[in-house]
């Protein structure tokens, strides 16, 4: 419950800082909308050429891409912790951090967020809703659950890769360039997997499981029954990666040793 | 002409200071152009050719895309913006260089820098890794280093444009980034200019963005005939002096309405 009230307590300050500056906020969504935009083009040209893409259309493809906007948006919002080494470990920050009665990466997770990224959760629905009219997809009545759990499974599994590599910056000093790598193939998750070779597949799905943020549970909603196991698989792959970086988050606070001064 | 030499130097040794950093750099391209590898495959499927360029083209295309892009990218307009926000760029006018021009070359040795230790070993590793056609014949690489010359200065100029900017609008951070992701599309590094509408190309052909990515990959790839390749780059030469008037222009404007914060 504490964690509750404080979360709200930091959204409202939050609130209240980025108010201050509205013109900052509101070119900062402008451009994440123009990289979206810019990314929807791309799809809508290259279909200007073919149909398919090993076996998905236009539509399904569109689709997939506004899937993973969402969890993508959520992931954005709460867990900026690209620059987790150079912030908190170099500059000692860390050490204030663990000062604080809750969690110590919950505590990172309210200093950090960035509201303005939800605006994305809007983006990827708009986007899902104009593919998803134009595939004619029926909704069940427990659809909208299976989205909110499915998108809190994509959540996850974004969140516990970064919080993993966050974690090794707890033993080693020089995880910095691990992260831009990260987002980069996190973009992988955008697209079907089996566009890619096996091993990239693999990849994918078991060690670095960005599948799991686009293809696999946007497959559900096609009613791509071929992938539904994967689909069904997304909400537990991001419980237990996300309980393994916990996990890693843990026992690394233990070696942390300070940046000395 | 000493001292901006000696600028294009010094850029290139601070860079070579902390050249670990652009090994990861290599790496992330490298992953960029594998995504869209497999994605282009997957495009192609059973198709030998789209638009005229065949798989193995597009391949080429995207990789060489990405490497150039390693050479002409800079954060001057980052640079410029930062400068004025904390009013540097005060005691950088009083100084005895033309402030664009210094720019200009601290970009060229970030450059030179790019191409010597990012861009020719990226292009070697990714080679290894997947198949991409180089050319055999000697006038496509000059005419593709002609071209990288100027779309190195295209580029260079939309980001002095930037940059200066922030004088007006004095937060522009925004700003850089959607240019950023724009001139990625219109610049014909995510897909060939070719590969847009026909209405979509009309429109391009009277914008300068072509110039910086789609002319020296098209020139690389041998997508292009000879005399449109004279042609691309007398385009690429008409931008680039265009382009000049709007940079003085604003930066006459500016300096008469400098307002420096802090500093």
């Amino acid at each position: 419950m504490k964690y509750v009230a404080l979360f709200f307590q930091y959204a409202a300050q939050y609130m209240k800082t980025r108010l201050t500056y509205r013109t900052d906020m509101i070119v900062e969504i402008g451009s994440d909308l123009m990289s979206q935009a810019v990314n929807f083009v791309f799809i809508l040209l290259v279909f200007g050429h073919t149909t398919m893409i090993s076996g998905w259309s236009r539509d399904e493809i569109i689709f997939i891409y506004g899937f993973f906007l969402v969890p993508f948006a959520i992931f954005g919002a709460f867990f900026n912790i690209w620059d987790f080494n150079e912030r908190y470990i170099v500059k000692g920050e860390m050490d204030r951090i663990l000062t604080r009665p809750i969690h110590s990466l919950f505590q990172i997770v309210l200093e950090r967020m960035e509201l303005e990224s939800l605006f994305g959760v809007l983006t990827g629905t708009a986007v899902m809703i104009y593919a998803g009219s134009r595939l004619d997809l029926t909704f069940a009545w427990y659809d909208p659950f299976m989205m909110v759990l499915l998108v809190l499974g994509g959540t996850l599994v974004y969140a516990s890769i970064f919080v993993l590599i966050a974690s090794i910056s707890f033993w080693s000093d020089s995880p910095t360039s691990i992260m831009p790598m990260m987002y980069n193939i996190g973009n992988y998750g955008r697209y079907p997997v089996n566009i890619y070779n096996s091993i990239i597949r693999f990849v994918l799905t078991w060690i670095l499981p960005f599948a799991f943020v686009g293809v696999y549970p946007a497959a559900y909603f096609l009613g791509r029954e071929e992938w539904y196991t994967y689909a069904f698989l997304t909400p537990v792959i991001g419980l237990v990666f996300f309980l393994l970086s916990i996990f890693m988050w843990n026992v690394g606070v233990t070696k942390y040793r300070g940046a000395g001064n | 002409m000493g001292k901006y030499i000696e600028m294009i130097r010094i850029r290139f040794l601070m860079m070579l200071a902390y050249r670990t950093n652009y090994y990861s750099g290599i790496l992330i391209y490298s992953i960029n152009i594998g995504a869209y590898y497999f994605l282009w495959n997957a495009i192609y499927g059973e198709k030998s050719s789209i638009e005229g360029m065949s798989a193995l083209q597009m391949t080429s295309y995207v990789a060489i895309a990405w490497m150039a892009r390693a050479f002409y990218f800079n954060n001057i307009d980052r640079e410029i913006a930062q400068e004025i926000k904390e009013g540097k760029v005060a005691v950088e006018l009083i100084r005895p260089y033309n402030y664009l021009l210094m720019k200009t070359m601290q970009g060229l040795g970030e450059g030179i820098f790019r191409l010597s230790f990012f861009s020719v070993p990226g292009m070697v590793i990714v080679a290894l890794i997947f198949p991409i056609a180089f050319s055999a014949h000697p006038a496509t690489w000059l005419m593709f280093a002609v071209s990288l010359v100027f779309s190195f200065l295209i580029n260079m100029q939309i980001n002095l444009l930037t940059g200066i900017l922030t004088f007006f609008f004095y937060n522009n951070t925004g700003l850089i980034r959607a240019k950023r992701v724009v001139i990625d599309l219109f610049s014909g590094l995510l897909l060939p200019i070719s590969f847009f509408p026909g209405w979509a190309q009309q429109i391009m052909n009277y914008l300068p963005f072509q110039g910086i990515s789609y002319v020296p990959s098209m020139i690389f790839t041998e997508g292009f005939t000879k005399p449109e390749i004279v042609h691309a780059v007398l385009l690429q030469v008409v931008w680039v002096l265009i382009l000049l008037l709007p940079i003085q222009i604003i930066w006459l404007i500016a300096r008469k309405q400098l307002v420096v914060q802090g500093g």
